[in-house]
Order: C-alpha cells, then structure tokens, then sequence
C-alpha cells in the first residue's frame, strides 16, 4: 500500500504512540482489503461506547490512546450505556456508573464530541453526498451509504477511532463505485404502512440474504423514519451496510441490473412480525431504536398527550433531537405522562436485563434482536400499541 | 518447513500450535481472564489459548473480539502468535492493539495442534 511521507512519519511514531497504533491498525486493514492507499474522511462516528460492550479491557485500551491521541476531523459517539446524567434515576448500578463514566472522560480527552447517538445525521454530524467518512454504529452506516450516499465501509469500535485519530481510511470496499452497485432486487409486494413495516421488512431481508446489497422495488416514498428503521433492521439480523431503494434513494439509479430477486409480500410480513414476538406480558416499554427523529417525537406527544403511563417507559433520543423537543413543546407532554426520556443510551446498550424487566415491548425489530441475545424476552408492535401497552391495556 | 505468508503484525514467537479447523469468535468464544475456549461446539472446547501459536482459518463474530485479545494481553493469557488463512478486521485489530505477532497468507493445513511453531515476522516455520 501506498504510503505518503506524512503517513510514513505516522506509522513511525513521530506524531505520538496513539497515532502510530491508529496508524498500524489502518495499514494492517489496507493490506487485508488490499487497499492502495489511504482517503482522508470528512467525519467519523465512534461505536463500543457502552462498558457492558467494552469492559474493562476497552476502557484501559481507551485510556492508553487517551495520553497523547487527539481526533482530527468531526468524531460523534454511539450511545452509552446509561443516561450521563439521569442515570441513578435509571436504577444504573454506582460501579457501572463510575466505570461508564471514566470511559466517556478517555473519549471526551480524544477530542471525541460526547454526542451519545446512534444517529448523528440528526445531531450534527451530517455528512453530504460523496463523501468518505469512517463510521462505526451499523444503523448509521447503512443509512449514510443509501440514505445521504456517503461513502464508509461498516467499522469497527477500534478502527473508527483509528480513522479518527489520523483522518485517515483504506481505499476499499464501500468507498469505491464498483462496490456500491445492488447485488440482490427485493420485490416488495405488500404496501409497507409504517416504519413498523419498514423495520420488519428490513429484519427478513438481513436474515435471508446475510449480506451484500439490495435493491428494494416498489417500497414507495419512505420516509426518514421509514429508511431509518430499514437500516437498523438490515444491519441487525444481517451485515449489510447499503441498500438502494428504488426512486428514492440517490444511487438507485436505472435499475438492479441483472441480479436475483426475493420477494417481500404479506406472508412473509405476517410472519416476521410473528416471529418478533415471544409470549408474555411487557413490563418494560421503550422506543428509539434507533434514536427518534423530531417528526417521531411529535407522534409520540400527540399519543400521549392527556394519558398517563403504568409501566416503565423510555424514550430515546439525542440530546439535539430533545432540545428541539423541548423548543417544539413535545417534550412536556411526553414528560406530563409519566414517560422518561433516555438521553445519551437506548434501550440496547443499557443493561436492562440487569435492571430487572424480563419482556421488553418495543418498535424496532433491531431492539428485538440484541435484547433477545441478552436474554430478554419482546414483543414487537407499532408504536401505537407501545404507548398502549405502557398507558395500560383494555 | 518454511511458510511465508503476510505480516499483520509483525514480531517473533515460539510455541506449541494450537489448531481450530473451524473460524473463531473470541466475543463470548474465550474467557478473557483465562485463555479457555468456551465455545460451545467449538473442538477447542476447554483448552486454553495462553502461550499458544494459534491457528485458525480467520476470526468472525462482534468486533468486540478485538477488545477480547486485548483483554488476554493484559491478564498474560493471550496466545503466543497468531497464524490464519486469510485474517480479517477483528483478529487483525486485536492482534495490533494486543501486540500480538499475527500471520495469514499461509496454508496452515501442515500444522497440527501440539506442534512447535516459530513465528518472525512474516515466516511462519514449523
């Protein structure tokens, strides 16, 4: 791989051993994907923030990089696992805290902005169409690569930070136009009615084809809502980081071409949405997954509004997003019942299987699938039913 | 015999070799503290890692493995050396932050478990 001088100096030390290591670990990537060079990137999103991921392994690695490392370009952060702030309220153990706490610190000294979403592109860290940036968080890359047509290939906690560290990223997969072309058409033959849908939609497709890129026919104008929720569900129960979406999404261009095709159609909804939901009464109600959008936030206050709330109920988002919630007016009405806001985590990366709820209701099929895998049982249900469930049934 | 392969991280090793004819997970797949594979179904169930040239086809599951190798370092349970057939993004991070000498480009059909191994640079011998 093709070295500049400066790189070079890098990789020998001579800017400091948090960029030498951030350096190797970009070279050794390179040299895998067979990368000629490296890209500067625009911006970069940092996942592996949450200490029930990291552990204490993560945070003394952080801490090191943390002596003499310092971001480059725009770096944003994945949620953690507590609210910053709330989190005693949140029934968050004090030694899970202080730990959580001390990584937030080794981030913060990075130079790493402590924006604490999934969803930088509402909070800040919006990237334009063309660009190469390097983020981590699945969700966020899969809707940067098909929703804005940036360009960033699916990384890692580690590697993430090292493009941060060094504005730097190997020329491969998802960056170069040969890479970005559908490899797969998803015929949709049910008309898809709510980010629900979406979400669903986008757990079957992950699940069948693992990986590569589909090509979404006759999915309609979806939403930002809607393209959100599909990109969490497609990186979740699979490892896709871009989809196209037929008229809609901005290299979608004239078609396909000549690939295989899959076909959504109400069968195969019915019976996602039946395989999303275990037995069991909820006891544990949140929405977010990922973050709320401001447009959701209204929805959410405008089913609220006048009810109160009996069970556990968050509600996710960023602390940009709740701000302009606050400004709106939705958030004391979502706070007037009895919800709670979830800044800075979600209910993924916060160990609420340690909090004591065992049946989680939810929105997100990809909430369902990490909850899942940390022992929880859930129930997946339009957002509608989630307020339902949380104002009482019947 | 004499392999070259690709360094990922280049250093020097020597240890008895440790085989999995199956890809690896370290995320849940080892004990960080212990170096014991925990994989369930795994045909390193219950052996351990520590001071072992390990050799495996190329790592898969959350990316969190690279923070599970570092882990290993630490606790002075992490494997001696790594050799893979094609080593990916997880095993290569980790192998990097872990300083751990890691080798793939080499056919590693030749190695058995219990055989010694000597790893510099991008030689693997055996």
């Amino acid at each position: 791989m093709h070295l500049t001088g400066e790189e070079e100096a890098m990789l020998a030390g001579e800017q400091g051993l948090a960029t030498q290591k951030a350096m190797q670990i970009l070279v050794a990537l390179g040299k895998i994907y067979d990368a000629e060079r490296l890209i500067a990137v625009s911006s970069v999103q940092v996942s592996g923030v949450s200490y029930k991921n990291l552990g204490d392994a993560g945070l003394e690695f952080l801490s090191e990089l943390a002596r003499d490392g310092k971001a480059r370009v725009k770096t944003t952060l994945n949620p953690a696992g507590m609210s910053l702030t709330d989190w005693k309220a949140q029934g968050i153990e004090s030694k899970f805290a202080e730990k959580q706490l001390q990584v937030i610190d080794a981030y913060g000294r990075l130079g790493v902005e402590i924006s604490c979403t999934c969803t930088p592109y509402l909070a800040g860290n919006e990237p334009i169409f063309g660009q190469h940036v390097a983020w981590g968080e699945s969700s966020a890359v899969a809707y940067a690569n098909s929703v804005i047509g940036a360009r960033t290939n699916r990384e890692g906690g580690p590697s993430a930070l090292a493009a941060s560290l060094t504005g730097r990223t190997p020329l491969y997969g998802l960056h170069l136009s040969e890479n970005r072309v559908p490899t797969i058409a998803v015929d949709v033959e049910v008309q898809l009615r709510s980010s629900e849908d979406y979400s669903v939609m986008g757990y079957f497709v992950g699940r069948t084809v693992k990986d590569g890129i589909p090509y979404f026919r006759g999915a309609g104008l979806a939403t930002l809502e809607n393209l959100k929720s599909l990109s969490a569900a497609l990186a979740s129960s699979g490892g896709i980081a871009m989809f196209h979406v037929e008229g809609r999404t901005p290299e979608s261009g004239p078609g396909p071409g000549k690939v295989e095709t899959l076909a959504f159609a109400e069968k195969e909804l019915q019976e996602t949405y039946s395989l999303l939901n275990d037995e069991g009464a909820p006891d544990f109600v949140s929405v977010g997954c990922p973050h709320l959008s401001l447009t959701e936030l209204a929805i959410l206050a405008n089913l609220l509004s006048g009810r109160r709330v009996k069970r556990e109920f968050w509600v996710c988002c960023s602390r940009e997003v709740k701000r302009q919630g606050d400004e709106a007016g939705y958030s004391r009405l979502i706070e007037k019942s009895g919800a709670k806001f979830a800044l800075d985590t979600c209910m993924v990366v916060a160990p609420v299987e340690q909090l004591g709820y065992k049946v989680v209701a939810t929105n997100s099929a990809k909430a369902c699938h990490y909850l899942r895998n940390a022992g929880l049982k859930v129930r997946f249900m339009p957002l509608e039913q989630c307020v339902t469930e949380a104002t009482g049934r019947g | 015999m004499m392999l070259k392969g690709r360094a990922i991280f280049e250093g020097k090793a020597e240890g008895l070799a440790l085989v999995s004819s199956s890809p690896m997970s370290f995320y849940g797949g080892v004990n960080p503290e212990t170096g014991e594979v925990v994989e369930r179904g795994s045909e390193l169930a219950g052996a351990s890692v520590k001071g072992r040239v390990l050799v495996f086809p190329y790592g898969k599951g959350s990316t969190v493995g690279s923070y599970v190798l570092y882990r290993l370092a630490k606790n002075g349970a992490a494997p001696c050396a790594i050799v893979n057939a094609k080593c990916e993004t997880i095993v290569a991070v980790g192998a990097i932050i872990s300083e751990i000498p890691c080798v793939d480009m080499v056919d590693v059909s030749g190695i058995k478990t219990g055989t010694r191994v000597r790893v510099d640079g991008a030689t693997v011998e055996f």
